[in-house]
């Protein structure tokens, strides 16, 4: 875990990035209109991360099973380097993620976060929301019977 | 006599042909989409990332297409994708604590932290077919409730303050991966682990139940079932930090079993553990049950012989794919094979023939014997 603010910013993005969903990320990154020209420092690449769980849920690690990954490095021509890990197998999506990252790092960081990553954070809030307020109309209200010894 | 054989390549190309016709079906009904399949066959889904040991919905539900919804050739189509990709590392350990549980139910604790809630299961329908589905569904709207964000806390964090559960300390070693070197014995509970969540759930399915019936002395409480979804943290060696790098649905199962104690254990409850990728219950329901019933050796019980608690038993048949391999590897041709057998089997035919034939100088027999070979 990172201990420095920017670390720690960078580190919430990335994530907001990386379990965007396709669709709406890509949506939003071509309505972007200050897109940078950039060179690949690591061209678009899918692969698999191994999943971990630990045993009775706090214990030792185990390999639960892989997912799949997408990674790649950018770096635009103002010299900012991006670097994206996103689930799944969408190079576009990592594409994005990377150059986008790059932007958040320089001074169009305000607007980048404005257009692209709170619309995003909002969305993903906003499914969740609706989600656990699904489960909770599932929660059960045990209301106790007459008991036997009343009587 | 051997006669080497070569040909078919014609008749296997139009033996594909023809299953890719039956694989579309009639073309008077719409195709099925690979979005169809995600969204609306979702537990089989479900199992063909559990077992197939990759998640992705996507690839899962263009396996089960190919597949016809063959789920075990669905898996095996994913078994041999996933080792067509490179390694990037591996993940944090879940936390399956912040899991945002969509169901989590506790047969142990009516008034669980949390609340007993039941999210979108099959339990309590009666299992009546519902003849409006073979019409158009329609979309049906799910009820929602304010829901305050109140934590949700393991079931085994209550009973373990308490001191009557067995604890699980945490370690950071790093587990041996089954994907990466061959299983071998003794197989520790880590690897077992492993196997287990890849393995075929009707196998672990009897084996589970086996144990209720008495083929492992242990009776298991589900102390807790949660299903939900759950960030996926990895250190990125970019950055020096770890980021969310996506979020996995997941399935845990803890089991709560009595123990009266052993020599080395003092009276206490044990676990059994199941994890497994999306919403698979029932598959993590078997695996605590045989988690638990393979823990023997460590808690110093009696092995009463059950299948269950036979590590190397159940282990080494629990991948379908290793299994199906194996079982259906038979119907390909094996004329060489059979070919010595039945030479075999005519030589001893003809040996025994002629042990309980009468005496050698009978004039029957001689004939037939001169007679050339067919």
């Amino acid at each position: 875990m990172p201990t420095t603010e920017p670390a720690a910013s960078r580190q919430r993005w990335m994530s907001v990035l990386a379990r965007a969903p396709e669709r709406d990320l890509i949506a939003l990154w071509d309505a972007f209109a200050a897109k940078p020209a950039f060179e690949w420092l690591r061209r678009p690449e899918t692969g698999a991360v191994m999943v971990r769980g630990r045993m009775g849920g706090t214990g030792g690690p185990f390999n639960l099973g892989e997912m799949t990954v997408t990674r790649c490095s950018v770096q635009t021509d103002g010299g900012l380097v991006g670097h994206a890990y996103v689930q799944g197998r969408s190079q576009p999506k990592a594409e994005a993620a990377a150059l986008i990252d790059a932007l958040m790092q320089g001074g169009d960081a305000a607007r980048v976060e404005a257009e692209i990553v709170a619309p995003l954070e909002t969305g993903m809030t906003e499914k969740k929301q609706v989600q656990a307020a699904k489960a909770a109309a599932t929660r059960v209200n045990f209301f106790t019977m007459a008991r036997g010894e009343d009587e | 006599m051997y006669v080497a054989v070569k040909g078919g390549e014609q008749a296997i190309d139009n033996a594909h042909a023809w299953m890719a016709e039956r694989r579309r079906g009639d073309t008077d009904v719409a195709e099925l989409t690979t979005d169809q399949i995600r969204e609306q066959l979702a537990l089989a889904v479900n199992r063909v990332m559990a077992e197939g040991s990759l998640y992705d919905p996507d690839l899962a539900a263009l396996a089960i297409k190919q597949s016809r919804g063959d789920l075990i050739e669905a898996i095996f189509l994913i078994r041999a994708y996933r080792t067509t990709l490179p390694r990037f590392g591996a993940s944090e350990p879940l936390d399956t604590a912040a899991m945002a549980c969509d169901r989590r139910i506790s047969a142990t604790f009516k008034d669980a932290p949390g609340g007993q809630i039941l999210g979108p299961t099959f339990d309590y329908t009666h299992r009546l077919l519902d003849f409006k589905l073979a019409a158009e569904g329609g979309a049906p709207r799910a009820e929602t409730a304010d829901s305050d964000p109140v934590p949700v806390p393991h079931i085994s964090s209550i009973l373990g303050t308490e001191g009557v559960l067995q604890p699980e300390p945490r370690t950071d070693t790093t587990p041996r991966d089954l994907t990466r070197e061959p299983l071998s014995f003794p197989a520790d509970r880590a690897v077992r682990l492993q196997s287990l969540t890849r393995g075929d759930e009707g196998f672990l399915l009897g084996l589970g139940y086996s144990t209720q019936r008495g083929h492992a002395r242990n009776h298991a409480f589900v102390g807790e079932l949660r299903i939900g979804m759950v960030p996926v943290e990895m250190e990125i060696p970019e950055l020096g930090f770890a980021i969310e790098i996506g979020e996995i649905e997941a399935t845990e199962c803890e089991t709560v079993n009595q123990f009266k104690g052993s020599k080395t254990e003092p009276p206490q409850f044990t676990r059994g553990y199941g994890l497994v990728f999306g919403q698979s219950e029932r598959k993590s329901i078997a695996m605590a049950l045989v988690d638990r019933a393979l823990r023997w050796e460590e808690l110093g019980e009696e092995n009463v012989g059950a299948a269950a608690q036979d590590a190397e038993f159940v282990l080494s048949h629990s991948d379908n794919i290793q299994a199906t391999g194996f079982v259906e590897h038979i119907k390909l041709p094996h004329y060489v094979d059979f070919q010595a057998e039945l030479e075999l089997i005519r030589r001893l035919r003809r040996e025994a023939e002629a042990a309980q034939a009468p005496a050698p100088d009978a004039p029957a027999e001689r004939t037939k014997e001169q007679e050339p070979a067919e």
